[in-house]
């Protein structure tokens, strides 16, 4: 791997875990497509976008805490009970041919940008004149 | 009972896409269970912490998790988390916002194209 390729890795890196602390997620919208571009198949990057998840989100979790926004008893809820579903997603994921999993991800990330622009504009429009 | 139906949907979402499940997670949060946004996306990480570690043991066994990759990308998104969850306390991030929709959507067309 060129230097080039790692620092592009790292930057992105970085830029996916400002979006997790900024809106709640994983970063898993960045991380697959960049592992994609570093030659792991769709399956593969899915498999190691969740375990680069790990660190992001628990920084992230450390952080929020300490300004009081954080509910652990509905997190613990809400992720204990995912488990069941987790499994679910990955046999859905495992059964579909490479490609298709591929344009659904892609169909993801349009999904994603379209929602991100929409939570951003409704924000802006309650509270009017700030910069 | 709405928190274990949101805990579902954010499991398959998650391990179907190899996502955190947060996209889905956030809103219903605010939507369904009446919590703040700022709330949410809070008690959404944490969330995620668990269903990803689901995922991670599934696709570990069937060998599909690369270590080293995931340290490559996953170490400094941790440092980009720590400033993404402290800018959304004071700033307005619109601008911010705007060009992770622009690269999501560039990226969604390279997957396309590939």
């Amino acid at each position: 791997m060129s230097t080039t390729t790692i620092l592009v890795a790292v930057v992105l890196g970085v830029a996916a875990g400002v979006l997790a602390g900024l809106f709640g997620v994983g970063g898993g919208v960045l991380f697959v497509p960049v592992l994609v571009a570093l030659g792991l198949d769709q399956l593969e990057a899915q498999g190691t976008s969740l375990l680069a998840i790990l660190p992001t989100v628990l920084a992230g979790t450390w952080n929020q805490r300490r300004y009081g926004n954080l509910r652990p008893r509905t997190a613990v809820v809400i992720g204990v009970t995912s488990v069941v579903g987790v499994e679910l997603g990955a046999r859905l994921a495992t059964q579909l041919p490479e490609i298709t999993l591929r344009r659904l991800f892609a169909a993801l990330l349009f999904g994603v940008a379209a929602h991100l622009v929409w939570r951003t504009r409704r924000e802006a429009s309650r509270y009017p004149g700030s910069p | 009972m709405r928190l274990v139906a949101i805990g579902l949907v954010a499991g398959v979402f998650s391990a179907f896409f190899g996502v955190g499940g947060g996209i889905v997670a956030v809103p219903l949060l605010i939507l369904l269970a009446g919590i703040p946004e700022r709330a949410a996306t809070a008690t959404s990480l944490m969330a995620i912490a668990i269903t990803a570690s689901a995922g991670v043991v599934v696709y570990g066994f069937r060998g599909e998790v690369d270590v080293g990759y995931a340290a490559l990308v996953g170490l400094p998104a941790a440092a980009g988390a720590l400033a993404g969850s402290a800018w959304q306390q004071r700033i307005r991030t619109s601008t911010l916002t705007y060009g992770f929709a622009v690269l999501l959507t560039a990226l969604g067309v390279w997957l396309l194209a590939g």
